[in-house]
Order: structure tokens, then sequence, then C-alpha cells
């Protein structure tokens, strides 16, 4: 027995380092381009530390999709388990501080996360109704019990609660003193570079870290233990697992339990650190877009963090100046003409006008009105889903036995 | 014998859901710190009175549209929950294309109706591409499509570009439909019943037809009872689908019409939302047969204006939405628990035909 190769799922993936090696060409040309264009926004400090904290939620919600998935069960009803964690977060939190907020909002996505499991492992239900459902009902539960709540004290309404304590934050000491006159001293590309360092590694919450800290933890889980084996194996061959004596149910219930619990993790995230207070409708579909990482992330939590990312940065658009939208139109518009130049040298013609129509409409869009409409970047983030949804070129594998309910070949 | 005696199981679950809906209503309504007999008395009362009857059938024709574009989708498990910005996108297309010509009634009410059902074809196939090339998750996409359709209104919706500020009040609206682009209602004793009420009717007739007595009907049955099987008939799943999603899509843009050719004649910010998940429960509870999505419409709406009593007693009528969703959660349960009962039967009896048969 020589050379056994050992499986290549989940191990940080191959493509990876040519990833960061256009992340970093892309970082250049965009940094180049908002100099040149006048938006220093693009790479502002600022900005990058908003990147960061738009991201969490839905990285949050990408492994909690990433967790249900892998045990076979797809889990529509993340948005309603983060609403959850939203809601008793700041109702604990408000009031006995972040300790509690942490405690309610994760347990209040767990009970929601078992009670999807009750209905689509144990009653066998459509995994998308039962889902959909629990967003109807974690959004109708929440603005009853805000009336009964929230409306009742003083600062709170039926729509807003009072004021959440934050958790407190990090910087890595030295690093301020070191690049901040780096970043003012406004050399293309090096600024840029130097702020963002500073973003990401000054004023970091606490729970960022934490929740940073969850994407190894879940890979080590998932792909490293006995455990992790078991609810992968259950989400593959459940036939297979059980006739070994592995229950898929047991493995079920665990796994949208946890991912419950990320969920709602998300809705405390959004409620302490995105912001200071619950408000209906602050979680605006990041469960969903959390969904849509995990089939841009191919189910492999390295590729689910660069969605996340992706996402967070569109997301994080709308607190931007206007022009800095248009820089990225323009980088966007250079990217697809670049690629349809390239499709277009190899014959491919259907290609080249996929990419090159879109691609010459961004930028003569710029040209001629210079600001996207704010309107349009509020749906950045659900664009750049569709978007990246319809074109990523990779092949695809999600776990075979994803939105079947397991009954035994003898059950009824 | 036996075919009473399905029956009867096929009501019981929406009788246990029922129940359980109403055990939850009062739970909720003693928590509140009201009495919930009485309250829900005269939530009763009010929801049988002959006025509220006619705003219950008026509030459900956009319902059944909409449970009958999500059962189209539900026969080969595609989730439309596009049908929100399918019939938000259709609506608003209709209503600046109607606000903008002038031609004689029958025409003009036929182009209304053509352009909502093209936009809603439109946008529902882009999902159904995606899914059909690409593997995208149809919940997945029109959720986003719905997001996108959102924020193109909000762009298009304003004054300096396709609307108009309404006069002595703050809401935005598209330029009235000139009087040959309405449909008039039916007069009836207690109030005045929505036009569309028959196309609505024709609708669902259509949906009947179409999938009973059609080849294409019979594919999408076939290819929803056992997608192997079909496949392994010649009939192509990618076609099927995107087929199915269109005009899941289509019908959607039907649902806005309601209210823009026979109430407000104009798209304004106040247009109705959020119909898609009344459309997959209306769906669900009338287990995506004509007949019994038309049950499921009304019950909803009766809901729902029963609920403006609640009110009134001072308990957020948003406890209506907890309640549709344990309705809807109740009944997908009780549909399985009844399944599995009726199949046990069945072994029992053919296990015992078969020892008949022995001795």
């Amino acid at each position: 027995m020589t050379a056994v190769s050992m499986p290549a799922f989940a191990a940080p993936p191959s493509w990876l380092s040519g990833a960061v090696v256009r992340v970093v060409l892309g970082f250049a040309v965009l940094s180049l381009l908002s100099g040149a264009l006048d938006a220093p926004d693009l790479f502002s400090r600022g900005g990058i530390a908003a990147t960061l904290r738009f991201s969490a939620p839905i990285l949050l919600a990408g492994l909690g999709a990433l967790w249900a998935e892998r045990s076979g069960v797809i889990n529509i009803g993340l948005e309603g388990m983060m609403i959850a964690g939203t809601w008793f977060g700041a109702w604990a939190g408000y009031q006995w501080g972040i300790g509690a907020a942490l405690l309610a909002g994760v347990a209040a996505g767990t009970a929601f996360g078992l009670v999807h499991a009750l209905l689509s492992v144990t009653f066998g239900v459509e995994q998308a109704i039962s889902g959909l459902s629990l967003n109807l009902l974690a959004a109708g539960l929440t603005r009853f019990l805000s009336t009964i709540t929230f409306a009742t004290v003083s600062g709170g309404s039926i729509t807003t609660s009072p004021p959440v304590p934050d958790f407190p934050t990090l910087s890595l000491p030295g690093i301020d003193a070191l690049l901040a006159p780096v970043d003012r001293a406004n050399v293309p590309i090096v600024s840029d570079a130097a702020a963002v360092v500073l973003g990401l590694l000054t004023d970091v919450s606490v729970l960022t870290i934490a929740v940073i800290a969850l994407v190894p933890l879940t890979w080590w889980v998932l792909w490293r233990t006995r455990l992790g084996l078991r609810i992968r194996a259950v989400g593959e061959r459940p036939d297979a697992a059980d006739s070994l004596g592995v229950r898929p149910w047991r493995y079920r219930y665990f796994a949208l339990g946890v991912s419950g619990g990320l969920a709602g993790l998300g809705g405390v995230y959004l409620v302490t650190v995105a912001s200071s207070l619950y408000r209906e409708g602050q979680t605006a579909g990041r469960g969903f877009i959390g969904l849509a990482t995990v089939i841009f992330g191919n189910w492999n939590p390295w590729s689910v963090t660069l969605g996340s990312l992706i996402f967070g940065f569109t997301d994080a658009l709308r607190i931007r100046q206007e022009l800095t939208v248009g820089v990225l139109l323009v980088g966007l518009g250079a990217l697809g003409a670049v690629v349809a130049i390239r499709r277009g040298l190899g014959r491919d013609w259907r290609g080249a006008a996929l990419f090159g129509v879109p691609a010459a409409a961004m930028l003569v869009w710029f040209w001629v009105v210079r600001v996207v409409p704010s309107e349009f970047v509020s749906f950045a983030p659900h664009l750049t889903t569709l978007l990246v949804l319809a074109f990523a070129r990779q092949r695809l594998r999600p776990p075979a036995a994803v939105g079947v309910p397991f009954r035994r070949a003898d059950a009824i | 014998m036996t075919r009473l005696r399905s029956a009867a199981l096929i009501l019981i679950a929406p009788l246990l859901a029922f129940a359980l809906a109403l055990v939850v209503a009062l739970a909720i309504l003693e928590l509140a710190g009201v009495n919930a007999v009485a309250v829900l008395g005269d939530a009763l009362a009010y929801g049988l009175r002959s006025e509220t009857l006619v705003a219950v059938t008026n509030k459900a024709v956009p319902y059944y549209l909409a449970g009958i574009a999500a059962a189209v989708g539900f026969h080969l498990r595609l989730f439309n929950i596009g049908i929100d910005g399918q019939y938000r996108l259709a609506a608003f297309a209709a209503a600046v294309i109607g606000a903008a010509v002038s031609l004689p009634a029958p025409l003009h009410v036929a182009l209304i109706v053509a352009v909502a059902m093209v936009v809603g074809w439109g946008w529902a196939a882009i999902a159904g591409l995606l899914y059909v090339r690409r593997g995208v998750n149809v919940v997945i996409s029109t959720i986003m499509l719905n997001a996108i359709a959102s924020g193109l209104i909000a762009y298009l919706l304003s004054p300096q570009r396709l609307a108009q500020q309404a006069a002595g009040s703050n809401n935005i609206t598209t330029a009235t439909i000139p009087e040959t682009g309405w449909i008039p209602a039916i007069p009836t004793p207690a109030g005045d019943v929505n036009g569309l009420l028959v196309l609505a009717a024709f609708v669902g007739l259509g949906y009947w037809l179409v999938l009973h007595r059609t080849t294409l009907g019979f594919e999408v049955r076939a290819m929803g009872l056992s997608q192997r099987a079909a496949s392994v008939a010649g009939i192509g799943a990618p076609r099927l689908a995107l087929l199915t999603m269109a005009a899941s899509g289509a019908i959607a843009g039907l649902v806005g019409l309601p209210q823009l050719l026979g109430a407000s004649h104009r798209f304004g910010l106040d247009f109705p939302s959020g119909l898609a998940f009344t459309g997959l429960s209306v769906a669900i509870l009338g287990r995506n047969h004509p007949v019994g999505v038309a049950i499921g419409a009304l019950v909803w709406a009766l809901l729902e204006r029963s609920a403006q009593v609640l009110d009134l007693a001072g308990v957020s009528k948003e406890i209506v939405t907890i309640l549709q969703a344990v309705i809807v959660l109740s009944i997908v349960v009780a549909y399985e628990l009844v399944r599995r009962v009726r199949a046990r039967q069945e072994r029992r009896y053919v296990a015992r035909a078969v020892e008949g048969a022995a001795a």
C-alpha cells in the first residue's frame, strides 16, 4: 500500500492560492482606479471595517446552512432563525447585558432549528415548506412579542428595542502607530493596503473574532472528528449510515440545532456589533444570502467564507459614498471586458457576448451617469448573489442526500 | 365504504390543523391578557357578516391567483417564492403601459392583461433558466429576484421618472389608467364584488384542464410522481421545469390585476405586497386542486379580515401571521400522518387479501 491519496474534500482547496493572487491583483487595479477617479472611500479604513461587520452575519448564516446541508437537510428557515436571534438577543441584551444576549439569541435560533428538525426529519415534511413557514412564524412571533415588551418600555417601540450594549473591541497593539501615517500619506496602492490592514486589525469586536474562529472550528469538527464524519455520511448516504448503526435522525437533529444556533448568533451579531438595537426587518434576507454562499462555496467552509466576504463587501456599499459604487462599476466593467476579449480570441462568440454586453453597459452607464442610484445599491448583494450563482465557473457537488427526507425502506 | 373512509381521512388533516391553530390562538390571546373566548367569538361574528363576506371574497381573488401560480410550481417541487416580485413588477409595467395608451375597452384590458402575463413570465423564466442550467435552488434565486424587483420599482416609481405625487397624500403613484381599461365590479346586495373574480375562475378552470386533459399536463403530473419513471418514458425534465416555472410566473403576473383593473387603477407605494407566501400557503391548504385552493384562499382572507376585531380588543393583529404559520405547519404534518395511516391500512388490507387467497 503506497501513495494512498487523501480525499481532497474541504482541505483548503487548491484554487485558493490562485484566488489569493487574483484578489491581490484586483485590489491593486481597484485601488489605482479609485485614486484616478477621486473616490478615496473604496478602501478606506472605515469601509474595510464595515465590510467585516457586514460579512460576519452572512458568514454565520452560511456556516449554519453548511452544517444543515452537510447532514442532508436544506435549511430555508435560516432567515427566521436569524430573526429569532435578533429579537431574543436584543430582549435579553438590553436588560441583562451581552452575555445574556448571546445566550438568548443562540438558544432561540437553536430552538427554531430543532423545530425544523422535528418537522422535516421526524415528520418528513417538505423541507422548503417547513423552512418558509418557520420564517413566517419567526416574523409574526417577534412582531407580536414586541407589542407586549419593547412597546411598553421607554426607548423602545413596536418595531425597535431599547439600545443593546456592544461587545468590547480589540486592536493589535502598535499597528495604529505604525500604519496610520502610511494610510494618510496617499501613496497609490500602498496607502490603501495600509488602510485595509488597519481596518482588519484595529477596533475589531470580540464577537467578530469569535465568528472568524468558527470557520476553522467548523472545518475541524466536520472533517476531522468522528461526529463530523457521521454528519457528512448521513448527508450523503443515510441508508448506508443507518445500516452501520449511525442513526440519520439523531445527526440531522444535531446538525440542525447547530445550524439554528449559528443563525441565532448571526442575529445577536446584528443587534450588538453591526448596530446597537433590534429593528424589525433587520435581517434583510441575510439568511437567504447565507444559503447562497454555500452553493457559491461548493459546501466547503473556506469557500463559504470567501463568498461571505464578497457579499459583505457589496452589502457594505450602501453606506459608502455614491461615487465609490461607480468605481466598482468601472472595475467590474473592465473585468468583464477582459473576459470577453479572451473569449473572443478563443472564438467563443457567445461567451464574448455574454460578458461583453453587460461590461459595455456598465462602462457606458458610468460614462453617462457617473452615480449609481441608491435604489440599485440596495439590491447589490442580491444581484451579486444571482450573478455569482449564474456565472461562477466551478463544478458544484452538493451532498447527495440534501433535501431528501430519510425513511427506512421497510417503514411507511 | 373505503372511499368514504378515505374522504374522511383527507378532511381530518385540515380539521386537526385548525384545531391546533385554535389552541394556539387561545394561548396567545390569554398571554396578551384579554378574554380569549369572547374576542374569538367577536371575530367570528364579524367575519360572517354579509358585508364582511363580500370583502373577504374580494381579498380572496388575488390570493387564489397566487395560489394557482404556486400550485403550478408545486407539481415539480418548484417553490416559487418569486410570485411577489413577479406580480409587483408585472402590475407596475401593466399600470405604466395601460395608462400611456388609449384603446377601445376590450383591447385595452386585453393589452394590460397581456403585459402583466408577459412580464411575470419573463421574470420567472430567469429563475427557471438558472435552475435548469446551473441548478440554482429556485427559492434562493427568486428571493434575490424579489429584492431586485423591489429596487427596480422603487427606482422607477418616483416623480422624476414614471410616477407622480398623488394629490393630497404622501402616496406616489403611476398615472391612472383611462376608464376603457377598467373592469366593472359585479354588484350584489351586500356590496360590489371585484369583476376579476371571473378571470380567477377561468384561470382555475384552465389550470385544471391543462393539467388533466393535455399531454403537457400529463407529463407534469408524471414528473411530479416519479422523476425517474418520467425520464425513462422520455419526458425531458429541464424543458418541463423551465416551462412550469414560466407558466407559474405568467399566472403570478395576474395577481396584481384585481387591484389594478378592479379597484385602484394605478400602481402606488401602497400596492399590496408579500402575497407569495399567501399563495404557497393556500396551495398547500388546497392540495393543488383548483377547488381546494379556492377554499384555502377564502379561509386565508377570512382569517385576515376577522383579525381586524383584534385591534379593537387591543391585541396586535400580527398574531394572525403566527396562526397562519401554525396552520401551514400543522396541516403538512397532518397530511403526512394521514398518509402513513392510510399506507398502513392498505398494507394490512393487502396482507389479509393475500392470506385469504392462500387459504
